[in-house]
């Protein structure tokens, strides 16, 4: 099980630096800029060191040595800010681009997702991989850029330095780098487990917040106020426990590096003076310059292991975006789809087999047959595959076997975008773009003018509420619809379709939250939309369904009634079963 | 941010101890240069050896004391930190419980959930690291630059300009950045909302042949949240550079002015090298203080928005009174008016009706004619503007809200389970109800069948109750309505998921084990109010007409439409 983890993370690794490579310049650069950087950053308390040795005592100060150790320092304490300068710029270039690359490229996955993943799939959970997740990469790649790099280089840089001022006293820094390794990995392991409790005390908290408070009007309704109070406690009481030890734990990582600096300060202090004093050449100022790289030397392994966590994270983030990106897309069209253009508006259905999940069937040889300009209603209970007519129609899914025949053609034989084009929907589920009303409207023909969209809002009699909105055709939507009533919101998408009329409509409920009243006010518009194209409509009103020319009974994915409102009641079927039910006694 | 400091008061100890001991932390720290300095003065001036050793073990002993302190601090920070958020999420949560719907509608639950989880713990970071650093860091600053005054007064007159300096850049680059930072934020929002709208609309993108423009607009938007995040990446990066400078400018000036006062014998070398230590302290110091504002900054917007909610006071106080079925009405609206939330429009005006004990009254009218709002008058979720509502005579204001809302049955339009079983979510209806009384309520809400073809009572409810359909997760709030076999069942258009078949079974089985109980059903379905003892029309807020079907397909013309609409005339009109 570890293993298979980490080849995977392997092969994380690997995707994320084919990512990166297309930067290559970029990194090499950065890299150049570490070493620069780092390089002339430690060259500094040297010259210090220099400098100091030139102060003496009183009367023995060497200010010409000074001046020219101050000229270098300057050049050096430029070099450093440019390099470091550039170093986060060329970082930030790096993770950002790269960031973009990748999200880009996941949202146009998405858009050849079968819609099926996309169904059965949490969109919550979806949406956070693309942003959140790519965020969080964003920001590991970041830190690993800036901090790895210089935190490696700063370590290696500064154990040159030393060896090179004096040997004996850097063993002395390098025996204690261990305990600080140590107390480091002692520290993550223990922070590790409580970081773990506590995200998913975090999980269980967060949960019942958005149960009850997503919920808060149920929860008054049955005054559960004071259980789900009750509950809320509990958990946050186990939240505020594992907080507390993931928070003290992991806030030891400072004091700790701090009293190493401290301990290799003091025994840096103690060999270095005694150094001194034996007259083997180890001057004050070479005190002075090792004292400041003590301070400096175990700084980074304390980053080190911050970036390490940070990048783990990355790298588990990275892995779900990859997992996403992975997922198969829809087959694409075959290289010799045509195009269906001006289709004759026949349909029909030839033994087609369906169903969502293999151990359940669906729909099994269903066989419908729908001429021109026919009005064809699906009736039946919840659940028994309506809507399943309409995915397969737009093949948002394709049939397990048999054909769908649009145009004297099997429908795979087109291109999925032409066959969408000649099919108008409109949905139960009202779905609006955030964006001006204009542009919603135009959603189905980018380039019409005012005089066309103004026209079909008055065909669908929406014109007149859009007119009252604050800026009328070009009043912002938010999200869904924002503010719209749900009826205003099936006006909205009845007139986009409308704008751009196709040969065949699929209307699925697509009145049902418009008010009667309403509805009868554009029926007429309906009836002038519907006439002379082929239709599909699933609707609850008898009156809609009445007027069909070919009813489809279904049940449980199969079509058990097939014919006109009047045979149909002569066959005292279930239609007749479900028709009478609208008059029953209550 | 202010009122949310009375959190803190059950742990004050903790609070006034964390930065007592940060303090002394800085103080050990601030001392170790001072040793050094008198190591490299007297040590090794003198070569006096057991004098450098006994510094030495100063040193270690200041490491090892420093250490003890700021462990001690950190643990108090957060203890206090922790219990502030303990306490703050607890209260809100307890305060959010205690609002009335209109409340809840105007904060939005989406604001609420993001209240109790990311802006509480964002605050709780801050006090963290409030208590830790507030004092510590500009002590240091401070403290570094006294230091270097009681060392060398011409020498620390460096410090005197630079430390303030060096303030002045850090803060700039800060307040400078954190606009940029929030038009990363809403840029990246943009993203979101592009990416949530693809899934959601997946068909209809598609329907239209749109994610060629979808992507492009997805891109063009990603290239400015790039844009953005390298524009604050480019002032982000002048700080250490920035700082770096004018730190090593400042050590090189305490060289040459250093070696000018050991010159004239007023400093010796060790106390130059205690200066150029102050000032990389000083540099370490003011990075941190950086980061604390940024970070302070942020918590306090988000300590504003929990106070906001907090600040927030119920509008609907609680009465005493309560009474028993008898033979007042059930329910009597007496000229009611309402307008939510102070808008001049009213959602409901002038209702007069009277309801007595054991009627079933159909309430049906278009979208947004107040049909919710009239049912939601009776268990007092909303206050009237106008006139008053009772229930068996008493008004429901000077009701007890408990007791009122015991005896309603409610089903909501939208079917809300809850995470746990099916007998947890039944329960919800009546706390101590058996496993009989559940099978009873399930099998008139015709949720029996299914039920039973799952793991019966002990099957699953996912969260949401996703793994149920639509019309089942209807049928089973209803159930969980009737369990508490309530005196008023209210109905709010709950069976609009249900095919016409099991609508019809379902409103016989409740007319038929539902005795003396009055039932109110909110519908867009003629037939579903059909048979109503009382049916109210609605239209745009005002009543159209009371009366029973027959009469109002006579004389009502709006509830005439309605019928011809969805039923045809002749059967419309029969009887």
């Amino acid at each position: 099980m570890k293993k298979k983890s980490k080849s995977v993370n392997k092969h994380t690794v690997k995707r994320m630096i084919a990512l990166v490579s297309k930067y290559k310049f970029f990194v090499i650069l950065s890299l150049l800029m570490a070493i620069i950087s780092v390089a002339s950053q430690l060259y500094a308390p040297i010259l210090f060191g220099n400098a100091v040795d030139l102060i003496v005592g009183k009367g023995n100060v060497d200010f010409d040595g000074i001046i020219k150790i101050i000229i270098r320092t300057l050049i050096v304490i430029a070099v450093t800010a440019v390099s470091q300068w550039l170093m986060s710029i060329i970082n930030n270039n790096i993770t950002y681009r790269v960031v973009k690359d990748v999200r880009v490229k996941a949202f146009r996955h998405l858009q050849n997702m079968e819609i099926s993943y996309i169904d059965s799939h949490n969109h919550g959970d979806i949406v956070s991989r693309l942003i959140t997740d790519i965020d969080q990469f964003s920001d590991g790649l970041l830190m690993g850029f800036t901090q790895l790099f210089t935190g490696v280089a700063t370590i290696i840089g500064t154990l040159i330095f030393m060896v090179l001022v004096n040997p004996k006293i850097t063993l002395i820094v390098v025996l204690l780098t261990p305990a600080s390794l140590f107390l480091a990995s002692f520290i993550a392991r223990k922070t590790h487990v409580m970081f773990h409790k506590q995200s998913e005390a975090r999980g269980d908290i967060t949960t019942h917040i958005n149960e009850m408070i997503g919920n808060q009007k149920v929860v008054k309704a049955f005054g559960r106020e004071e259980n789900s109070i009750e509950k809320f406690e509990d958990v946050n009481k186990r939240l505020t426990e594992y907080s507390l030890q993931a928070t003290f734990f992991s806030s030891l990582v400072n004091p700790s590096t701090r009293l190493i600096n401290a301990l290799v300060y003091a025994g840096v202090g103690a060999f270095g003076a005694v150094s001194v004093m034996s007259g083997s050449g180890f001057t004050v100022g070479q005190l002075t310059c090792f004292l400041s790289y003590a301070t400096q030397y175990a700084k980074p392994f304390n980053e080190i292991s911050g970036v390490i966590t940070e990048l783990q994270n990355a790298l588990a983030c990275a892995e779900r975006v990859f997992e996403f990106i992975d997922e198969k897309p829809q087959i694409p069209d075959s290289e010799n789809a045509k195009v269906l253009t001006n289709p004759d508006g026949t349909v029909s259905f030839e033994n087609v087999c369906f169903s969502y999940s293999k151990d359940k069937e669906l729909i099994k040889n269903l066989n419908v047959s729908v001429k021109q300009g026919q009005r064809v209603a699906i009736v039946g209970p919840t659940g028994c595959g309506k809507s399943t007519i309409i995915n397969l129609l737009m093949r948002f899914y394709d049939a397990d076997s048999g054909a769908i025949i649009v145009n004297g053609e099997n429908s795979k034989n087109f291109t999925r975008a032409s066959l969408r084009t000649n099919f108008g929907m409109v949905l139960q589920e009202t779905w609006l773009k955030a964006g001006t009303v204009r542009e919603n409207i135009a959603y189905s023909k980018p380039d019409a003018t005012d005089d066309e969209i103004i026209a079909a809002a008055k065909l669908t009699h929406a014109h007149s509420f859009i007119k009252r909105l604050t800026n009328g055709y070009d009043t912002v939507l938010g999200e869904d619809g924002g503010s719209l009533s749900q009826g205003q919101k099936q006006l909205l998408c009845i007139t986009r379709v409308i704008l751009n009329l196709p040969p065949m409509l699929i209307l699925d409920e697509a009145t049902s939250s418009i008010d009667s009243r309403t509805e009868i006010r554009i029926q007429k518009t309906f009836t002038k939309m519907m006439k002379g194209r082929t239709c599909f409509v699933v609707a609850h009103r008898l009156s809609t369904i009445k007027e069909s020319d070919v009813i489809l009974v279904m049940k449980d994915g199969k079509i058990v009634e097939q014919g006109t409102h009047e045979s149909l009641l002569e066959k005292n079927g279930l239609y007749s079963e479900i028709y009478n039910s609208q008059f029953a006694e209550a | 941010m202010k009122n949310l400091l009375k959190y803190l008061k059950p742990y004050v100890k903790e609070s006034i101890l964390a930065p007592f001991f940060k303090m002394l932390e800085a103080i050990f720290e601030l001392m170790v240069p001072l040793v050094m300095s008198a190591i490299i003065d007297t040590g090794i001036k003198n070569s006096d050896k057991p004098f450098i050793y006994k510094m030495v073990l100063v040193l270690v002993v200041l490491a090892l004391v420093g250490f003890i302190s700021a462990v001690t601090a950190q643990y108090f920070a957060a203890k206090a930190a922790m219990y502030f958020g303990k306490e703050v999420r607890s209260d809100l949560f307890r305060h959010i419980n205690s609002l009335s719907y209109s409340e809840i509608d105007s904060l939005g639950t989406s604001t609420l959930i993001a209240r109790l989880t990311s802006d509480v713990n964002q605050a709780q970071t801050a006090v963290n690291l409030f208590l830790r650093l507030f004092l510590r860091s500009p002590f240091i600053v401070i403290g570094a630059t006294v230091m270097a005054f009681t060392v060398d007064k011409k020498v620390a007159t460096i410090f005197a300009v630079s430390v303030p300096l060096l303030a002045v850049v850090v803060f700039a680059v800060m307040f400078g950045s954190v606009p940029i930072y929030k038009r990363v934020q809403s840029k990246l929002d943009k993203v979101l909302k592009i990416t949530r709208e693809n899934l959601s609309g997946v068909r209809v993108v598609r329907a239209f042949n749109r994610q060629k423009q979808e992507t492009e607009e997805f891109e063009e938007n990603s290239l400015e949240l790039q844009k953005s995040q390298l524009y604050g990446g480019r002032i982000m990066a002048l700080l250490n550079p920035i700082t770096y400078v004018i730190v090593n400018i400042a050590i090189l000036l305490i060289i040459y002015t250093g070696g000018l006062r050991v010159n004239t014998g007023n400093l010796t070398q060790g106390e130059v090298v205690a200066l150029i230590n102050y000032m990389s302290q000083v540099l370490v110091e003011l990075v941190k203080l950086a980061n604390l504002i940024i970070n302070l900054t942020k918590s306090m917007a988000s300590g504003s928005r929990i106070s906001a909610v907090l600040s927030v006071e119920p509008t609907i106080p609680d009465g005493e009174k309560f009474a028993d079925k008898g033979d007042d009405p059930a329910v009597e609206f007496d000229n009611v008016s309402i307008a939510y939330n102070r808008s001049k429009e009213k959602s409901l005006s002038g209702l007069n009706v009277s309801v007595p004990v054991g009627t079933t009254v159909g309430i049906i009218g278009g979208t947004g004619s107040g049909k919710t709002t009239l049912v939601n008058l009776i268990p007092r979720f909303y206050d009237v503007t106008e006139g008053s509502v009772k229930v068996n005579g008493i008004d429901v204001r000077e009701w007890n809200k408990e007791k009122l809302r015991e005896k309603i049955g409610v089903v909501p339009q939208k079917a809300v389970l809850f995470r746990g079983t099916v007998r947890d979510n039944m329960k919800w209806g009546k706390q101590n109800a058996s496993d009989d009384e559940i099978t009873e309520a399930l099998r008139i809400a015709q949720a029996e069948d299914f039920i039973k073809a799952k793991d019966g009572l002990d099957t699953a409810v996912q969260q949401d109750g996703r793994n149920f359909s639509g019309g089942q997760r209807q049928r089973l709030t209803i159930a969980r309505a009737l369990v508490r076999k309530p005196e008023i069942l209210i109905l709010d258009d709950s069976a609009s998921a249900l095919d016409f078949a099991t609508d019809a079974a379902l409103r016989r089985a409740i007319h038929a084990s539902t005795d003396g109980m009055t039932v109110f059903i909110v519908s867009q379905r003629a037939s579903t109010v059909k048979n109503a003892d009382m049916i109210i029309v609605l239209d745009d807020g005002e009543i159209a007409g009371i009366g029973n079907h027959t009469d109002l397909y006579e004389n009502c013309e709006v509830y005439r439409e309605i019928c011809l609409s969805q039923l045809y005339s002749e059967e419309a009109s029969a009887k």
